[in-house]
């Protein structure tokens, strides 16, 4: 009787998962292997559309014979590496209509061409001509034909199914691709990033935390950067900080804080002096990280507030009969209390901000130093239009974040230990 | 008195001073007011000024009286330091040191000698300091984007600091943005897209995840375990090692520029997310009452139907919000599968609007007014729900 039971809640079980899993096996797992795949190929963007036979039809009228007209059917192969094999062609004729000496490989059956050209070479073209003769001797209308489209079909490989692999893309991302430079920009942004928007974090629950007039609000606001639309925001953004009519340059040489304006998105390095010590500084780079902590601080925020919310009052109590100030509270009571969630946030928005790509994108497109490696993907796989680079790219992403989780995973599951 | 507090006590409260000041100059420039000079110096030595009074005269005139009088006299130095100046400029400033008398009140000889009082004057003042700061920090670039709206190109370049916005004008010169976007760049039809994929997303995604996260919170089936931390996982994958492979299978079945596609996206990539928030919840309720519904020969659709869904509308709430809020800003996959005009949602219909150099910007800042209205106004809204959702699901964004 339980035996049963059990395997019809197994049964119900996968009923209910199948519509899910499915979908998710689909868009999510299935490309993250199909990037395996495509990543020892060699794949341009212009190579993944299917290869298609294609006609394009032009009607003439013929000198000094109204009854008659000429078709020519500009025939091409739409690909220019794979072939197209069996290649039929169908069109339609009005009434009253004959072709004459249609070519050989052409069938006339109830006013419908029916051709079949065989099989066309990559980048094949032809010139295919018709003419048209009425068989009462009218004119023929040069509109009827036009409006009636020709169907073409065939057979063709499909580039992504073939079995030819090479490792030519990953010698490219390590070697020709300023492999070091983009890992030590993805990292410096993500880790500065993360640092930042959880110290903002910290300061903004901290802040909170307290009593005062209005607080509700502020915490409602705190939130807007997180959850307002990227698009908007990294564009007001932009405009904000453009050196010629932005904002904040207008208003810095207004108060002469600076003497000529600062290309914050577009500048690379910025030379500061320092006690006579010249310092470079990766301008565009902080710009973008400076952005991205506005950005995310708020969720640190959340959080953080969260678990501030839980500690027991009893402790500060107990700080302030034994005479502890402010700070020695924040020290030894609030970070202690803090700390597991810090530690979580670190590494989950070290994940996250490692995969960034639409605020940097948005707000530099990669230029001026900020190329990172998500951004890289878009620009191998869409800019240059070599897709198999872009997923040798996805693949370095996921072992980097296969490590990541990894490491996630562990610390996590010693934490559990430890409680 | 300990001295280290009453320095402290002084700077401070002056520094707090000196930034409320400036920032209310920097929004009085942004009005197409000259100013040019933060006069750091000669404020700071005002607000020390006023903090040690302030010290000094302690309890003995009436807090009301004594901001008035401080609120005064400072009116009438910055006044004569910045020169003909608007009134409401004026009656700002008298707002401003009103509020900062009244918060330097509590200070008196007495308590600044207190164990800790140095400490107790900075944390009390870095907490004001960080109310406003944050405030500011915050809203500017919002505020921006809605003063910039109203502006027009030409105003602009006549004084970039200019964003005063005149309401005398006709209220169509005044929302002109609004009309040129609505009528030349057809953003009705994205608003109707947006919202149709958004809320279209929510409800696929909620009939998908319902039953899934029953599964996974109740029923127990060979590889449970190892579903629930793969949700986890697959969660943390990020749309960016998606978007090739998705970008050529779409291409080949012809799902490009179709928002269709879109939805299927949207759903698979915030199934893991809206799985893993639901099943915590339905774990939470009470499993007598799907017992006692077994013993009513109900089946698992019943349960979900009559029992589970009535009973955790809040959660169901947080996740709908917070499926909807994630729709309606994705940005990545509506930049690499819609190329055509016609089938743009809100976000990709302002990239493509930027593409063109030549698009005033007060157009792109109408847009951007346009699809962030909308979020703020459900997050506002419904804060109590989506905060609980972000803390639930937010390890991701």
């Amino acid at each position: 009787m339980s035996d049963t039971l059990s395997k019809i809640e197994k049964r119900t079980a996968y009923i209910l998962l199948l519509p899910a899993v499915f979908l998710v096996f689909s868009i999510i797992l299935f490309p993250i292997f199909a990037n395996v795949w495509i990543s020892f190929k060699e794949v341009g963007l212009k190579d993944i559309r299917i290869p298609e036979p294609r006609a394009k039809k032009i009607v003439k009228s013929v000198k000094e014979s109204p009854d008659k007209i000429k078709i020519i059917y500009k025939l091409r192969n739409s690909s220019l590496i794979l072939d197209i094999r069996d290649v039929k062609f169908l069109d339609k004729i009005p009434k009253n209509t004959e072709p004459l000496n249609l070519d050989e490989r052409c069938k006339l059956k109830s006013l419908i061409i029916n051709c079949n050209f065989g099989d066309w070479k990559a980048k094949y073209k032809e010139n295919f001509q018709i003419i048209l003769v009425n068989n009462s001797g009218e004119k023929i209308d040069k509109k009827e034909i036009k409006s009636i489209k020709p169907k073409l079909s065939g057979k063709s490989d499909n580039i992504l199914l073939n079995t030819n692999f090479t490792l030519k893309n990953f010698k490219k991302v390590f070697f020709q691709n300023e492999f070091f430079d983009l890992l030590s920009t993805t990292f410096y942004y993500t880790f500065f990033g993360t640092v930042g928007s959880i110290v903002f974090g910290i300061l903004a629950a901290q802040l909170v935390n307290q009593k005062f007039f209005g607080r509700t609000f502020m915490r409602s606001i705190l939130l807007f950067p997180y959850v307002g639309p990227v698009v908007a925001l990294a564009y007001t953004w932009e405009l904000l900080l453009d050196p010629y009519s932005g904002t904040l340059n207008n208003l810095l040489l207004n108060f002469q804080i600076i003497q000529e304006p600062l290309n914050l998105l577009g500048q690379k390095y910025l030379t500061i002096n320092f006690f006579g010590f010249d310092l470079k500084l990766r301008l565009a780079l902080t710009t973008v990280i400076i952005f991205e902590i506005w950005r995310y601080f708020p969720l640190a925020f959340l959080f953080i507030l969260a678990r501030l919310q839980a500690v027991p009052k009893e402790l500060y109590e107990a700080a302030d009969v034994d005479g502890a100030g402010p700070l020695q509270k924040f020290i030894s009571i609030t970070l202690p209390q803090i700390m597991a969630v810090i530690s979580i946030l670190f590494m989950i928005r070290f994940i996250w901000n490692f995969n960034k790509f639409e605020d940097i994108f948005l707000l530099t497109g990669g230029a001026s130093g900020t190329r990172t490696l998500p951004i890289n993907v878009y620009e191998q796989g869409f800019t240059i239009s070599d897709i198999g680079m872009g997923s040798a790219v996805s693949i370095v992403i996921v072992l980097l974040l296969l490590i990541f989780m990894f490491i996630y995973f562990r610390l996590l599951g010693r934490r559990a230990d430890e409680n | 008195m300990k001295i280290k507090s009453l320095i402290l006590y002084c700077l401070i409260s002056s520094i707090f001073l000196f930034s409320l000041v400036s920032i209310w100059k920097v929004l009085s420039t942004l009005q197409g007011i000259d100013l040019e000079n933060f006069n750091f110096a000669i404020i700071l030595t005002l607000g020390i000024g006023i903090s040690l009074i302030n010290l000094i005269i302690g309890n003995k005139l009436h807090k009301a009286i004594k901001s008035i009088i401080f609120a005064i006299l400072f009116t009438l130095v910055d006044g004569y330091l910045v020169q003909s100046m608007p009134i409401w400029y004026n009656i700002g400033i008298f707002g401003i040191l009103i509020f900062y008398s009244f918060k330097i009140d509590k200070y008196n000889q007495k308590n600044l000698d207190l164990d800790h009082s140095s400490q107790t004057v900075v944390f009390e003042f870095l907490t004001l300091f960080g109310i406003v700061l944050f405030s500011f920090v915050i809203l500017f670039p919002f505020y921006m984007m809605i003063v910039t709206s109203f502006k027009t190109q030409t105003a602009l370049l006549i004084n970039p600091l200019d964003f005063s916005i005149n309401f005398a004008q006709d209220i169509k010169e005044l929302f002109k943005s609004y009309f040129v976007i609505f009528d030349t760049y057809k953003f009705g039809r994205y608003i109707l897209i947006s919202t149709f994929v958004s809320v279209g997303t929510v409800i696929i995604t909620l009939i998908f995840a319902i039953p899934a996260a029953y599964a996974v919170a109740r029923l127990n089936f060979f590889g449970k375990n190892f579903l629930s931390t793969s949700i986890l996982i697959i969660y943390m994958f990020p749309a960016i090692v998606l978007v090739i492979p998705l970008y050529t299978v779409f291409s080949q079945l012809g799902l490009r520029n179709n928002v269709g596609g879109l939805l299927i996206v949207y759903t698979a990539t915030t199934l893991p997310v809206a799985i893993y928030m639901l099943q915590g919840y339905f774990k939470s309720i009470p499993k007598e009452l799907e017992e006692a519904a077994i013993m009513d020969k109900l089946n698992w659709f019943g349960i979900i139907i009559k029992i589970i869904l009535p009973l955790s509308i809040p959660a169901i709430s947080s996740v709908a919000l917070y499926v909807f809020m994630i729709a309606w800003n994705e940005f990545l996959f509506s930049l690499m599968f819609l190329d055509n005009p016609n089938s743009f949602t809100l976000s990709r219909a302002i990239q493509y609007l930027s593409g063109d150099a030549e698009t005033p910007r007060q157009y792109l800042m109408a847009g951007s007014v346009v699809v962030t209205i909308p979020v703020l106004f459900i997050f506002v809204y419904f804060e109590k729900y989506l905060v609980s959702g972000l803390t639930a699901g937010s390890v991701k964004g």
